[in-house]
């Protein structure tokens, strides 16, 4: 397992270094950090100078592996936008895109399993029927409408929820977090909402899908045929077998609500990394977007990896010995 | 019986306590698009950065509410008997908001900051040659050459305190190039009428009334506790302003102005921005790169350029994509700015046919092909200005491919000269001619012209723009202004189209006229 684990991860090197490459190549294209950070009255000569020293004009393998050098050794260097240490705005912001992450992710599984047996279960009801036809918005609007849409109806007509930020913060083991208060859990929820909105219904339908398939199978007849009660059926029986490939999903799905709660975090000024990320494009902010993207980089190998994990400890099928073949 | 006569009373004491709080509403939550960059107030020359800063450091002289000089931290100032030498007077009995005396000590070590290599304020201070105490509350600054308009650069050079400054190890303004950290990008020591009490970057910033403040007894200072969050979303922006989560926003977007303005306890307040916006064209490449032309310049022909500026109908944009929030002009110069006449301003009537006349008598009566650059997210409606341009050049045969682009890579295009026909806005922080003439109509040297994409270049217009930084007869200078603004109307250099319109949106309650510089400065702010 330890050999199976190296190998993983000496991959997962490779493909962030890759990530970083490639991103780097990029960057070229997205502008002139120096056109944002020197303001209009600066002279030709000033421009020059200040590209020389940041040392824009060398080859991009040469800044790629300068990049990778310091980064070894822990340095990001400095936001050209806001001129404090990457490293500290990255890991200041984290706890925010974290905290939303998980709470939409939580509310994303819970009402999407919960909404999809029911579906599933009453699969002829007017309210079945209406889940399902809302369940086509969360699927097909795009994230920027559905929250746009929300803080209109839950904030200017309502005015029962903040339309921005994240409220106040309360302090855990050093980690400033905002589900801890009751404003910041107010504030919390509409961008959560908004977030997780297409990943639960994917989530309801998956499991709606799954459970109708269950339902079908020989096995659940002769337990209705047994005269098993239905709750036994429906939750004991059918629930658990409808379970592997929901959970395969929704794990690869958190990297994705992670990685990509930059536009929702942009509608509800939310003061997470995506943000952060969205701030950087936009001043060519190329210390911040470097460090950025090899931290989703991470996320999603380290991600991959433990799902790798738990194909091999839930299938006993697979082994470690013989790790080439992977059955997936 | 009881529970109603309960009801009520709850009710009015509800009401009561609301009506106290909008009469004693002191604390005032502010948005706008985007957060200052940092807390240094040398490092970044940006709008908000400076704005931010305003609240908290002072310059020697500042512009108010209308943009009028005033005196700041210099009481008087006057070009002593050599015209190179201006004498500031400082104020005396002022404070730091640790504790410290301002002294032309604090002033010399601010300005020579200002002036490093590091600094993104050192152009604004190019033609000082140095910076001398005379004694604790005198100040000479000594200028490479006569400077009438010294004042005027000033007002945005903050004075921060030597002591401090050196024990926060930051006396050179942070070093981006080399990393490393600086202590005065996350702490304030100024003299200004509000003091720092916390600030998460890109989230929150609080202040609190300075309660040593000189300017106690001359400044309204109604606002005791500001809140500053930006909102980058503009609809978002409009929403928290609508459910009362802030008191005042920046920056409300065009489309937004009925709404808010009809909401009950809200206006918006509108004045005119320190900012034209306009077209450059490349005048002097022998052939362009974009145009369909084959070894021949079409923008070189003056004729074009006067049938391309006689074919954009700006009342029309003004009208249909800026909903009449735009003051349309012919000149690139907003009206605030020295050099300014009505004449100039006077814009050619929009005329079709004789546009089309002269791109006959110019040899394009069939037209011709070009592109167009353009930046998407950085002037007010920009885009939709450019396509509404593309339809009206289209009607004389100038069939433009517009390219709109984000402003990182809108910018660098003109910087390199690598635009033919590109849309620029132009603020003028000095609020004089000379401000214009040095960035876009000088040829480009190292030091001069570096936003005249045109190609344009004349011996004499440079030699007559350099005159106006040492010319100390303002007759005479004035007259000279007058001379290359002829020129470059008659060149038709640009294709002015208008000056921005500023709206802030705020709560009825609040007494506040828009800044031209886009810069709120709070310790004007009154309730009704």
């Amino acid at each position: 397992m330890l050999a199976f684990v190296l190998q993983r991860v000496a991959q997962a090197l490779l493909v962030l270094l890759a990530v970083g490459f490639v991103s780097f190549s990029m960057f070229q294209f997205m502008g002139d950090p120096v056109e944002n950070m020197m303001g209009q009255e600066a002279t030709v000569a000033d421009r020059a100078a200040l590209e020389e020293r940041l040392g824009l004009n060398d080859p991009i393998v040469v800044q790629f592996a300068r990049f990778v050098g310091r980064a070894i050794e822990g340095d990001f260097g400095v936001s050209y936008r806001v001129g404090l240490p990457v490293a500290e705005v990255i890991f200041d912001r984290l706890p925010a895109t974290l905290e939303l992450a998980l709470f939409s992710g939580v509310l994303a599984i819970g009402l999407g399993f919960v909404l999809g047996i029911y579906t599933a279960i009453k699969r002829d009801g007017w309210l079945a029927h209406s889940i399902m036809t809302l369940s086509l918005i969360g699927v097909s609007l795009p994230t920027f409408l559905i929250g746009i849409f929300l803080i209109w109806i839950f904030s200017v007509t309502l005015g029962w929820l903040p339309s921005f930020g994240r409220g106040e913060t309360a302090s855990f083991f050093g980690v400033e977090l905002a589900i801890l208060t009751w404003a910041g859990f107010k504030s919390m929820i509409l961008p959560a909402v908004t977030l997780g909105l297409y990943q639960m219904t994917l989530i309801m339908r998956l499991v709606r899908a799954e459970m109708l398939e269950v339902l079908r199978s020989d096995y659940i007849r002769f337990a209705r045929a047994r005269g098993l009660s239905p709750y036994r059926i429906h939750y004991r029986h059918a629930l658990k077998n409808t379970l592997v490939p929901v959970i395969t999903v929704t794990g690869l799905q958190l990297g994705s609500i992670i990685a990509f709660a930059i536009i929702t975090e942009t509608v509800f000024q939310w003061p997470g990394v995506g943000l952060l990320f969205i701030n950087a494009i936009g001043f060519v902010d190329i210390p911040v977007m470097s460090a950025y993207l090899l931290l989703v980089g991470v996320i999603f190998v380290s991600i991959n990896l433990v799902v790798d994990l738990l194909y091999y400890s839930i299938d006993p099928r697979l082994s470690f010995s013989g790790t080439k073949a992977k059955g997936h | 019986m009881r529970k109603a006569l309960l009801c009520s009373a709850v009710a009015s004491a509800i009401a009561l306590s609301s009506v106290a709080y909008t009469a004693h509403a002191e604390t005032l939550r502010w948005a706008r698009s985007g957060d200052s960059l940092t807390l240094d107030p040398h490092a970044q020359n940006e709008g908000p950065t400076h704005t931010l800063a305003h609240q908290m450091y002072e310059p020697l002289l500042q512009r108010d509410m209308s943009g009028q000089i005033i005196p700041a931290l210099a009481t008087e100032w006057a070009p002593t008997s050599n015209p190179n030498i201006w004498e500031f007077k400082l104020r005396a009995g002022v404070k730091f908001h640790g504790g410290e005396s301002f002294t032309a000590d604090d002033v010399v070590f601010s300005l020579k900051r200002a002036m490093m290599p590091t600094s993104a304020m050192k152009e604004l201070l190019a033609s000082v040659a140095d910076v001398r105490k005379v004694d604790d509350l005198t100040v000479h600054i000594e200028t490479t050459g006569p400077n009438p308009l010294m004042p005027n650069n000033l007002t945005n050079l903050f004075i921060m305190d030597e002591g401090w400054t050196k024990a926060n190890n930051c006396e050179a303004p942070q070093d981006i190039a080399n990393g490393g950290d600086n202590a005065c990008v996350r702490a304030v020591n100024g003299t200004g009428a509000y003091t720092l009490v916390s600030r998460t970057q890109d989230q929150r910033t609080v202040l609190k009334q300075n309660d040593n403040y000189w300017g106690k007894d001359l400044f309204p200072l109604e606002v005791s506790e500001i809140i500053y969050t930006p909102i980058q979303e503009a609809a978002t922006r409009v929403s928290a302003l609508l459910s009362g989560e802030v008191d005042m926003i920046q920056d409300v977007p065009v489309q937004d102005l009925a709404r808010v303005g009809g909401a009950a306890n809200l206006q918006v307040v509108t004045g005119a921005q320190n900012r034209t916006i306009f077209f450059g064209m490349n005048v002097a490449a022998d052939d362009l790169a974009s145009d369909t032309v084959e070894g021949k310049n079409p923008l070189s022909d003056v004729r074009v350029r006067q049938a391309m500026n006689m074919a954009i109908n700006r009342d029309a944009i003004k009208r249909v994509v800026m909903r009449d929030q735009s003051a349309p002009t012919g000149v690139i110069m907003p009206p605030f700015v020295n050099g300014w006449t009505e004449a100039l301003d006077a814009y050619p009537a929009t005329d079709v046919n004789k546009a089309k006349e002269l791109m006959a008598a110019a040899g394009y009566a069939d037209g011709f092909g070009l592109t167009l650059n353009c930046p998407n997210d950085r002037y007010i409606n920009d885009e939709a200005i450019c396509q509404a341009a593309v339809g009206m050049l289209g009607q004389i045969g100038v069939k433009v491919n517009l390219d709109a682009k984000p402003k990182a890579q809108h910018f660098p295009l003109i910087q390199n000269k690598t635009t033919d026909f590109y849309m620029l806005g132009w603020g003028v922080p000095t609020f004089d001619s000379e401000y214009i003439f040095n960035f876009l109509v000088h040829s480009t040297t190292d030091k001069l012209g570096s936003w005249n994409n045109t190609g344009f270049s004349d011996p004499d217009v440079d030699a007559q723009i350099v005159s106006l930084a040492s010319e100390t007869d303002l007759v005479k200078r004035n007259q000279t202004i007058a001379e290359i603004w002829a020129r470059v109307q008659q060149e038709v250099l640009y294709l002015p189209i208008h000056n921005q319109v500023l709206n802030w949106g705020m709560k009825g309650n609040i007494d506040f006229p828009v800044q031209p510089e886009d810069q709120p400065h709070f310790k004007f702010l009154t309730y009704k």
